[in-house]
């Protein structure tokens, strides 16, 4: 039968015209609502048995009345969920140059080995003799982070980086403590140019925080320092290689200057990820590191955690450590739990630490061995040199045109006149498909733009990547301001109004009045 | 080395563009004599198949708790979790993306959030909730620096029916910023008189329900003195189940609420990583640590989400802000949100019920049992018994016959020696009537 | 009535032995958008030069430090549901708090309104 209806197989001519639709969607970017407007309390993505009758035994603390949980079927659930992924970008879908976060790709073979049962379903307080396995694989990762930093000790159980600083600082405390110099040991030098969590991290330890300029060259000068140090001085927190994305070239004078002080040197290793089989910050007269899991050994960030942020110490301060932590016994390891009988500080958490993350870290070292990890360390610091050289005629970097590490700061000195700020030039990237760089961060550099590409990015992905920059600073330079002033214009959501947010915080769902009252 | 795209071309380019000689040129700033010239002294490379042979190889050195009758508890639970959970938190979008700082290109995390906020906040009650703290330990520590801000004193006053693992978590953290701790003794049979202990010079009282022993405690009285005595009622709990059968803590009075929440969504994994929830009233919300998540519009009058009040936090308040964190649990909190959500009010309910009726089974099965003695008169999935002899080599000798009993009192408090006969047993949806059977009768040949 | 000035932005205004303390319009434009305010309780005694009120935008904190030193005797307690205001009117409405002045000696450490201004220009 001859098919009558041919439809057209060509697109026609294209037309100027944007349409505004019914439901709000544009095509696969869909709107999605709260699951308190879309769910029902008598709904459930799950079966469960019933219970059947049984005499309780709550001793009368029986909950009465609507919690206000929605529930979903399993389908309806699975759109809400993904269809709020897709608000999201991912290193996944690009490149994701944040400054300080080392946005790295994540490798499928972690999580797949994280999910095995013998890791994800085991408890931590399973007889010892049931979890040699689980106590191997935190035993393993030590050692690696060991050798790499050049240290004899290191605390596993801390949380995250900033957990991991809290530990780290308390050993110190308590090593001060030790001495009998707890009273008088009560300042800890940061320079201005610090991550946040370094003075709130040193305030919450009991500490007060004296700033530590920083020289002309973005790096901190012994001679800065010298004056500083006396009796009242506990530590010192460095971040090396620092904010600036510069390592530390007196970090060694520093050290030696600090430890002839009576005080100890905290190092920030958010950063480490630019040295890894380059140089051993143990080496380097460190007595505390953190190491985040989550940035230098690629365990995924998952939209702000979980992280992990084991410690590294020096001998100094490695009778400190806090329970649990891990010691051979012949053949057989066991997790000392009681601080009985040490010089442990304490207690981080309620468990031994993550050891979701322990496997997914233990796995990437695997893979990259420790020529890999080098490589990886010289890869990062070669893209983002790359882009340096590459950038550096048309912004302007504020401590010179000299090599970085794996992080290169511009400042917003070449946006001057152009009514372009730094935020404008980031939302801007947001509608090339960029996630934007660190911004205003950090806070010794006016309108700093931080650019950390990481090893992850091939060198077609860096080119298009620094094409794209340089077409948006001439559009900066040439005054197409439009182009930045309200941008993101293609993005889900055009920019936020953070003041409202603010000011009227509302921090949960409420039900709308009209039901409210209707209800009553 | 399948993780790095560059190739030595490329990197012979690249440095040819930043008129560099070789690679080292640009670690110049390292001082020369601490530069590794050789790789460390570890593995090299090795392909995927030969990764996975290793660690499964110490994975296989694990019992997996789905593998035996398991009992196991006192902090963390084994639950059954949807397989939609996984997957969907394995998604590119929620796994490889950062903390949403562009709220533009993160309303997905923004959102979930908001929703994550709002459901803790029902679950316990209370009018406000962030967007999670690192576990539950950590975020009752956080608690406890919450009520000093608030109340402006320095002295927190903890049940001997908390957790001793969060009880150390406190009294290191106390003992650091040089705040007072008073610690109950253990409290099996949940009659401390805690009133005694609350005047005018304490800042909280720090309570857990379900206990650690696993009773129930009615914390109205507790809430009553303290606000008489100026003080705050932080509620702590460890089995989020439980929420769906108990008498929330907002309830009670709680000021402030921390609780463990891995039972809903989130994998034993050993201890970490789990979710802290963390909840309080309208009034403290600028007291507390931690993101939190806000609804406003974008500029053509949308609904979106951002964080907001960050001025509390250590990235704009440095040594001033309410606490040092700045990851949270991201993810395990998506987890956390996606069961509930899958679960919905009237299936937390019933999973909370069956919880409870499974543990009521198993209580009468381990009465019958000769020289062994059910301590609880209340509780909701989770109990302690007193058994003939050390509660510690009975789980050990069980393990043997392949039954995981439970948790020795004595692990969570070694050197007390009046514990070392008492174990916490924990009974959930996963048990079976055949895994009770196999409980009590590896229990009988045991003792 | 006069008014005095500190480096740091905040304003006296003084009737009598009272000072009305707040920040300048200036300080209220480089911060932006005020967001929160946190005053201190009535009673409460400064030095001067302590802190005595935070001023929030959404992206940052200031605290803000008593130009004289004294004694609180009234807050502007409608801050709290409008925090605006500060942006708003910074030297009428916004005020932050009035100080019982204990030493009139510590307006003569302070700047006159031309003096301020000249400051201010020269930032």
């Amino acid at each position: 039968m001859l098919n009558n209806q041919g439809r057209p197989t060509q697109p026609g001519e294209a037309q100027a015209y944007t349409p505004r639709t019914f439901t709000s969607n544009r095509a696969l970017q869909m709107e999605e609502a709260l699951i308190f407007e879309i769910g029902r309390p008598d709904t459930s993505g799950v079966d469960i048995e019933d219970a059947g009758e049984f005499k309780p035994r709550l001793g009368g603390m029986e909950r009465n009345g609507e919690i206000g949980l929605p529930g979903l079927s399993e389908p309806e659930a699975m759109r809400h969920y993904v269809r709020l992924s897709q608000k999201n970008y991912s290193i996944d879908a690009g490149l994701y140059p944040l400054g300080s976060c080392t946005m790295k790709h994540n490798p499928r073979l972690n999580e797949k080995m994280a999910r095995l049962p013998g890791f994800a379903d085991v408890h931590p307080m399973q007889p010892q003799s049931t979890v040699q396995g689980a106590i191997a694989v935190i035993e393993s990762v030590a050692h690696w982070l060991m050798e790499l930093t050049g240290t004899r000790a290191v605390a596993m159980s801390p949380k995250a980086g900033a957990h991991g600083e809290a530990c780290g600082m308390m050993a110190i405390k308590a090593a001060i403590k030790a001495k009998g110099e707890a009273a008088t040991r009560r300042v800890v030098l940061v320079p201005d140019s610090a991550h946040g969590t370094n003075p709130a991290t040193a305030a919450l330890i009991g500490f007060t925080v004296k700033a530590i300029p920083v020289g002309p060259s973005g790096q901190v000068r012994v001679e800065d320092v010298r004056p500083l140090l006396g009796p009242d001085i506990a530590a010192i927190m460095l971040t090396n290689p620092n904010t600036c994305g510069l390592f530390e070239p007196q970090i060694v004078e520093i050290a030696k200057a600090v430890h002839e002080a009576g005080a100890y040197f905290y190092c920030d290793g958010a950063n480490f990820n630019a040295i890894v089989g380059k140089a051993r910050p143990g080496d380097l007269g460190v007595d505390a590191m953190h190491i985040n899991l989550h940035k230098t050994f690629s365990t995924p960030h998952g939209g702000g955690g979980p992280g992990a942020g084991p410690v590294v110490l020096s001998d100094r301060l490695a009778p400190f450590a806090p329970v649990p932590f891990v010691r051979r016994d012949g053949d057989a390891l066991r997790l000392v739990e009681d601080e009985e009988g040490t010089q442990a500080f304490g207690r981080m958490t309620a468990f031994h630490g993550q050891m979701g993350m322990f496997v997914r870290a233990l796995s990437y070292m695997l893979s990259h061995g420790s020529d890999g990890l080098r490589q990886a360390s010289e890869d990062a610091v070669l893209s983002a040199n790359y882009i340096r050289a590459c950038l550096s005629d048309l912004m302007s970097l504020p401590f010179g045109n000299r090599p970085c590490m794996h992080e290169v700061l511009f400042d917003d000195e070449w946006l001057k006149g152009t009514g372009v700020t730094t935020l404008d030039f980031a939302k801007a990237m947001i509608d090339e498909g960029y996630h934007p760089m660190t911004m205003y961060f950090p806070l010794v550099v006016h309108g700093a733009m931080l650019i950390e590409p990481t090893e992850s990015e091939s060198k077609a992905s860096l080119d298009l990547f620094i094409a794209t920059l340089r077409d948006l600073a001439f559009s900066a330079k040439r005054g197409d301001t439009a182009r930045f002033s309200g941008a993101p214009y293609l993005a889900p959501r055009r920019r936020l109004d953070e003041t409202r947010a603010a000011r009227n915080p509302v921090l949960r769902w409420t039900k709308p009045e009209a039901v409210l009252k209707a209800a009553e | 080395m399948r993780y790095l795209p560059l190739t030595d071309e490329d990197r012979s380019l690249m440095l040819l563009r930043m008129a560099a000689d070789k690679v080292d040129d640009l670690f110049v700033d390292i001082p020369a004599a601490k530069l590794l010239t050789k790789n460390v002294d570890l593995p090299r490379a090795k392909s995927e198949l030969e990764v996975e042979r290793i660690l499964s190889r110490m994975a296989g050195r694990n019992v997996v708790a789905s593998s035996v009758p398991f009992f196991v508890g006192a902090g963390a639970y084994k639950h059954h979790v949807p397989a939609s959970v996984d997957h969907l938190i394995q998604r590119s979008e929620f796994l490889t993306s950062y903390t949403p700082y562009q709220p533009e290109i993160a309303q997905g995390t923004l959102q979930y959030l908001f929703e994550f906020q709002t459901q803790v906040a029902a679950l316990t009650g209370m009018d406000v909730a962030n967007a999670s703290m690192y576990d539950g330990s950590t975020g009752c520590g956080e608690a406890v620096l919450m009520a000093h801000r608030v109340t402006k004193r320095r002295k927190a006053v903890l049940s001997g029916g908390l957790h001793p693992h969060y009880a150390d978590v406190v009294r290191t953290l106390s003992e650091m910023s040089e705040d007072a701790v008073v610690t109950l003794p253990p409290d099996v049979a949940a009659s401390e008189d805690l009133l005694a202990s609350i005047d005018s010079s304490v800042s909280c009282v720090v309570v857990q329900n379900p206990d650690v022993f696993g009773n129930l405690r009615d914390l109205t009285p507790i809430a009553e003195k303290c606000h008489s005595n100026g003080a705050l009622l932080i509620a702590v709990f460890t089995e989020a189940v439980s929420l769906g059968l108990v008498t929330p803590p907002g309830a009670m009075g709680a000021d402030i609420v921390v609780g463990e929440g891995q039972s809903i969504g989130n994998p034993l994994t050993f201890g970490g990583p789990y979710v802290g929830l963390f909840a309080t009233r309208q009034k403290y919300v600028r007291q507390m640590p931690g993101r939190l998540c806000g609804e406003t519009v974008d500029a053509e009058g949308r609904r979106g989400f951002v964080l907001t009040l960050s001025t509390r936090e250590q990235h704009i308040r440095r040594d001033k802000a309410t606490s040092n964190i700045c990851t949270n649990a991201g993810l395990c909190s998506l987890a956390f949100t996606i069961h509930m959500t899958l679960l919905g009010e009237a299936g937390l309910k019933k999973l909370a019920r069956l919880n409870h009726a499974n543990a009521c089974k198993l209580a009468d099965a381990l009465a019958d049992v000769k020289g062994v003695e059910v301590l609880n008169k209340s509780f909701f999935n989770e109990f302690t018994i007193c058994v003939p002899g050390d509660a510690a080599a009975l789980v050990e000798t069980m393990a043997q016959k392949g039954v995981l009993a439970g948790v020795p009192v004595s692990r969570l408090l070694p050197g007390d020696a009046g514990v070392r006969s008492l174990l916490i047993v924990a009974n959930t949806e996963v048990n079976t009537d055949e895994d009770r059977a196999a409980f009590v009768s590896a229990l009988r040949a045991s003792i | 009535m006069s008014t005095r000035y500190t480096k740091e932005h905040e304003y006296v205004r003084v009737e009598g032995d009272t000072g009305t303390v707040g920040i300048t319009d200036y300080a209220q434009g480089q911060l932006g958008d005020v967001v929160f305010v946190e005053l201190p309780e009535v009673g409460k005694k400064f030095g001067q030069g302590e802190q005595a009120a935070v001023v929030e935008s959404v992206k940052a904190a200031s605290e803000v430090y008593a130009p004289v030193s004294g004694e609180v005797v009234e807050v502007n307690s409608a801050l709290e549901g409008a925090p605006a205001t500060v942006n708003e009117d910074a030297n009428g409405a916004g005020w932050f708090v009035k100080i019982r002045i204990a030493n009139a000696a510590d307006l003569d450490s302070l700047m006159d309104e031309a003096a301020y201004k000249a400051y201010c220009d020269s930032l």
